[in-house]
């Protein structure tokens, strides 16, 4: 590692006060960011910041707390949307997360615009939440689920995309970024098939927002969703965007407080723009807080936060591949920080148990993609994925220990 | 020899270890190794214990009384810690499986394998015994 870049690596973790704590007797190495991030004090404390100074239900309050709270979660839609290179802040919808914000826009399309047969395309690597809202949708309407299928190199063979597509298809949904692979899907090719065949793009950001660059307004999806908790923000939080056209189109399928201009019994007018979708009251603190955290990407560098990650995987990939034990799944150059392996003969699960006692925290299992874990025939991998604050040394310890994982439990 | 002297007894040999957790895990993992194994040909869906991030598998067979138990697992971990529980659940009559405490896992310092998240298959596992002796017992 360079000198300048040790020392960026020590400012962050100076943020973060988890990482001064102590697992099992060692210091914590959190390998586990594909789950959820660690937050930075300035997350935390716009976090109190809110329940002490200015905690109030926003836009229906003419009182000056009501006013600072709308205000700051107002903003947090215009630090977001500026995030993602987006013009209109209306087209940011506020969720409770990734799966959310699917979920809103399957049952919204479920009235007026899916039709009876109709087909959707997933990929083999979607993580179940893309999964189970469409497949629900298309058991209840005699549609159908499409799967684009793996190369052996585990990315989406693309070539076969268009063949899938009938006068029956009307939408694709793909991860941007495998949540078990880390390899990043070629978004611009599947967006030029999606406008060819006039399809809707719904495009599963969960994995790639924490750790690339996204212009949507030049990657120009019908929907993109995110979750905050991956991006150094809290739980509970996350964003739906949707392009100009369905900001206007798209049915409200989860009416409620504050998604009106007027109700009576006859008629309900409802409002226009994000609000529209944001019914009730929303986690208030929490996308106040979303704000926050892409403000922190963005005052470390989400160019930055990409290459440094990408520099860990390299550095991971590399010291794994010269254990012989160890398979590996999904192997680039250009991933986004998540590495999933295997100890030949040996269940992750067990990996996982000797790692935690050494205060690593890696995930086990099939990781919500049982249709992906069942495409490569294995129970499950192990999986280590990265975020800003981690550093070469960790990975050191890491591989250290993950030998003494193999040798005790190496049949 | 009781459930509960089965269960003072293994305690009693994993204060050996100390807080050695290295020679605690050898030891499950061992326990793993030669454990009796269910035939592959019964590892059938009924068998199959759900709650468990790697999958278990558990055969009861009943004389008279007391119940008989086989298990696998695909983790070793996990396999080394059932070997305990059906050592001291072996043989026994249904109603003392009904009442035991089994919380000998505890008390050997695994506290981590009894924790309540889906990853975790033991304490299903100990359920499951019960819930056999339970309904074989009406």
């Amino acid at each position: 590692m360079l000198q300048n870049e040790s020392k960026w690596v020590e400012k962050i973790r100076n943020d973060f006060p988890i990482l001064n704590r102590k697992v099992n007797n060692n210091p914590l190495i959190y390998f586990d960011n594909g789950a959820t991030t660690q937050k930075p004090n300035q997350v935390i404390q716009c976090i109190t910041n809110y329940y002490t100074n200015y905690n109030s239900n926003i836009h229906r309050g003419v009182h000056s707390l009501s006013r600072e709270a709308s205000e700051a979660f107002e903003n947090s839609r215009n630090h977001v949307a500026q995030f993602f290179g987006v013009k209109n802040t209306q087209q940011i919808v506020f969720t409770s997360g990734t799966t959310a914000s699917i979920n809103l826009v399957v049952n919204s399309l479920a009235d007026n615009v899916l039709k009876q047969g109709d087909e959707i395309i997933l990929s083999t690597y979607e993580h179940h939440s893309n999964i189970l809202p469409w497949q629900l949708w298309a058991q209840k309407n005699n549609g159908s689920l499409k799967v684009i299928p793996l190369k052996s190199d585990h990315t989406l063979d693309l070539d076969q995309l268009e063949n899938m597509i009938s006068p029956k298809t009307k939408v694709i949904s793909v991860a941007h970024v495998s949540n078990t692979l880390g390899i990043i899907s070629d978004i611009q090719r599947i967006k030029e098939i999606a406008l060819k065949y006039n399809l809707i793009l719904f495009i599963d950001g969960a994995q790639s927002a924490p750790h690339m660059q996204i212009d949507l307004q030049k990657i120009a999806p019908d929907f993109f969703a995110c979750s905050a908790h991956k991006m150094y923000g809290p739980t509970g939080t996350g964003m739906l965007y949707m392009s100009e056209k369905w900001l206007q189109e798209l049915p409200v399928s989860g009416p409620g407080g504050g998604t009106i201009k007027s109700v009576s019994f006859e008629q309900t007018e409802y409002a226009e723009g994000a609000l529209r979708f944001e019914a009730g009251t929303p986690h208030i603190s929490g996308v106040i807080a979303f704000g926050e955290a892409v403000n922190y990407m963005n005052s470390i560098g989400v160019a930055e936060i990409s290459k440094h990650e990408n520099e860990l995987t390299i550095y991971a990939q590399n010291k794994l591949k010269e254990i012989n034990e160890v398979e590996l799944y999904g192997i680039a150059d250009e991933k986004a920080g998540v590495i999933s392996f295997n100890v030949k003969n040996v269940h992750p699960f067990d990996v996982g148990s000797i790692l935690d006692k050494y205060g690593i925290a890696v995930r086990t299992g099939h990781h919500c993609t049982q249709p992906l874990m069942k495409n490569l025939g294995i129970p499950g991998t192990v999986r280590i994925s990265f975020a800003a604050y981690n550093q070469n040394n960790e990975i050191d310890f890491f591989i250290e220990k993950l030998k003494k994982a193999i040798s005790m439990l190496a049949p | 020899m009781s459930i509960q002297e089965k269960e003072n007894e293994i305690i009693e040999e994993f204060q050996l270890f100390g807080d050695n957790w290295e020679s605690k895990y050898e030891h499950i993992i061992d326990l793993g190794r030669t454990m009796p194994l269910i035939n592959p040909e019964d590892k059938t869906d009924d068998r199959l214990i759900k709650g468990c991030q790697s999958r278990v598998w558990l055969k009861t067979e009943q004389e008279g009384d007391k119940l008989f138990f086989k298990a696998d697992s695909e983790a070793i971990i996990t396999k080394g810690l059932i070997a305990l529980i059906i050592r001291v659940f072996n043989g026994e009559k249904m109603k003392d499986i009904i009442n035991a405490k089994a919380d000998f896992i505890g008390k050997i310092g695994l506290q981590e394998h009894l924790s309540p998240t889906r990853a975790n298959g033991l304490i299903s596992m100990i359920n499951r015994m019960k819930s056999e002796a339970l309904q074989r017992s009406k």
